[in-house]
């Protein structure tokens, strides 16, 4: 199977059935299906060759969800890029998946040319929203023109499942980002072992307000496509409000969401909506305090909550069965259906109950690796107990009870965890010492009641002037949004280890 | 100044840090261009509510309210009539 069957099996069976809601539209699985065989040939003719990569920069949209697909059915392999990346970084991406085709829209269109200019592999660059013009010149097209000049008939399928379905882009500590390699056959185990434990079926509505940058978020699009239900496509949490009329209206029965949306929604009202049609909620990225499970669990009482972990290097990892939930709410549960999962410490031997290592993961869903990087593969994905096979070393320290049942520990790295997001400390560092003056920075997280870390630098400057703001501006032009300090202390100095390098543990 | 040009000043202050030669338009949409995202919003309400002195409840930080320098404007001459 391919991750493009998903589509195609669900248009055959339920051709007429509700696909997406999403930018007002209500669009059937023909109708997808349609616009993106059309899309497909379309890049076919325009040169898009089985394996070329081609990003989608742009929002959550349906666009972007007929992008996927469309260039999976040409061959390709599709690089979703969060539509809040900067120049700089989304330069540095293209350039090193040496993407050939760019999707973009909006206000980001206008950063398209310059991007052309500096990224050598891009052919050409396909533009939408509502003023989407071609006149950036040669190379530039129009999304609706591509779509009306081919046919709806699908294309001669190129691929197998051998073949890349997508890279993901994931921060790493050295502060560039990493694309994490996903073949079709690991999207089809891991968004088939997903499925299973949420029991998802046809009838399923799901509201999806996560990036489809973001692994979650766009695994929720794969595998309601995948069980024929409908995805409700929302641009992000940023509208509570609007999002819980659209849970009512939709008659919602699945929400995936991450620690900052589930603070958000337990302080809101929400007696003004009825969401009694909700059959499940799940939380990963990061652990969910146990008194917000409780508190979820009050308002929700009719919903199921799923506490999960995972990575975008296996996808999804772990899982609590729902019946646990009151007896441990602290754990993130077993390995999914059809992984193992064990606990290693620093020589190698697996540990026994109540003992804290590595955490280990065995199965499908182990991804290739990361994208021509075999220095940073060779350290995360290492071999495996049979020939060939290799075995994922998570970074995630764990510890495991009596009866099986996994414990997130902490990290064995500094990157911070902010609304569900992986924060590189050295990649937000990177940028704020790019700023005229700033001699030192140190970027740490701190607890933070929504954000679950909130980002916080401290800077020694080079007698110069700079205030808070001058430091955030800097940032906010040159990194998405989520990477952005919540806040900045100025100090004369910084603890230095006997090194020279600077010490992070008295910092808070 | 009037209320759009105090929006278009605090969007420009607090979101629309770029060198990409952007121009907002009053009527574009905040999400849609990117401008800002959910703590995003959370700071627009606090600036409507501590610059306006007007309580804003859950239920009005909606996009037809919020989603571009034109709507906030109607939405705020709302509060303050």
């Amino acid at each position: 199977m391919l991750v493009q069957d998903f589509l195609q099996n669900s248009a055959e069976r339920f051709p007429d059935k509700a696909a997406l809601v999403c930018d007002g539209q209500r669009l059937t699985y023909a109708e997808v299906e349609a616009r993106a065989n059309r899309l497909a040939h379309a890049l076919i003719a325009h040169g898009v060759q089985r394996g070329d990569r081609v990003a989608i920069y742009l929002p959550n949209s349906v666009e972007a969800v007929v992008a996927i697909f469309g260039i999976l059915k040409a061959g390709g392999t599709f690089v979703v890029v969060n539509s809040t990346t900067k120049r700089d970084k989304l330069t540095y991406i293209l350039k090193n998946c040496r993407a050939t085709t760019l999707f973009t829209s909006g206000r980001n269109a206008s950063l398209a040319a310059k991007v052309h200019a500096a990224v050598p592999s891009l052919k050409f660059t396909v533009l939408s929203g509502k003023r989407a013009t071609t006149a950036a010149g040669d190379g530039f097209y129009t999304f609706d023109d591509l779509l009306a000049a081919y046919p709806a008939n699908r294309p001669a399928c190129p691929t197998i499942d051998q073949d890349l379905a997508c890279l993901i882009y994931t921060s790493g500590s050295t502060g560039d980002p990493k694309g994490v390699v996903e073949g079709h056959n690991n999207v089809v185990f891991a968004s088939g072992s997903i499925i299973q434990y949420l029991e998802n079926i046809a009838d399923d509505i799901v509201i999806n307000v996560l990036p489809l940058s973001f692994d979650y978020g766009l695994y929720q699009l794969l595998m309601v496509f995948r069980f024929g239900g409908t995805l409700v496509l929302e641009k992000s949490f940023a509208y509570p409000a609007a999002v819980l009329k659209k849970m009512e209206a939709e008659r919602v029965t699945g929400f995936p969401g991450v620690p900052t949306i589930f603070a958000i929604l337990l302080q809101t009202d929400l007696s003004p909506y009825d969401l009694s049609s909700l059959r499940y909620i799940t939380n990963t990225a990061a652990a969910l305090p146990p008194s917000h499970i409780m508190e979820l669990r009050d308002k929700f009482p009719w919903a199921t909550l799923y506490s999960m972990y995972g990575l975008t290097e296996t996808k999804r990892t772990l899982y609590l069965p729902p019946d646990q939930l009151d007896k441990r709410p602290g754990s993130v549960g077993i390995a999914i259906p059809g992984t193992e999962v064990w606990i290693e410490d620093e020589e190698g031997n697996r540990v026994g109950p109540g003992l804290v290592g590595e955490l280990v993961i065995r199965g499908s869903h182990v991804m290739r690796g990361y994208w021509e990087n075999p220095k940073a593969t060779a350290e995360r994905y290492r071999p495996g107990p049979t020939p060939g096979e290799r075995v994922l070393y998570s970074g995630d320290l764990f510890k495991m009870d009596e009866e099986g049942y996994l414990y997130f520990v902490a990290r064995k790295d500094d990157i911070i965890k902010s609304r569900g997001e992986k924060v590189s400390p050295k990649e937000v560092e990177n940028v704020v010492y790019g700023i005229e003056g700033v001699v030192e920075v140190a970027v740490i997280g701190v607890p933070d009641p929504i954000l679950g870390e909130a980002i916080k630098a401290f800077v020694v400057l080079d007698n110069v002037a700079l205030t808070e703001k001058d430091i955030l501006r800097h940032c906010r032009a040159h990194m998405e949004n989520f990477l952005v300090p919540q806040h900045v202390e100025f100090r004369d100095s910084l603890p230095k280890t006997s090194s020279g390098k600077i010490k992070k543990t008295g910092l808070s | 100044m009037t209320i759009e040009e105090q929006i278009r000043q605090y969007i420009a202050d607090n979101f629309l840090f770029s060198d990409d030669g952007y121009q907002l338009s009053d009527d574009a949409s905040f999400l849609e261009e990117g401008i800002v995202d959910s703590t995003g919003v959370l700071e627009l309400v606090m600036f409507v509510e501590e610059t306006f002195d007007v309580m804003v409840e859950d239920e009005e930080i909606v996009p037809e309210s919020f989603d571009s320098v034109s709507r906030l404007a109607t939405y705020i001459r709302r509060k303050i009539a």
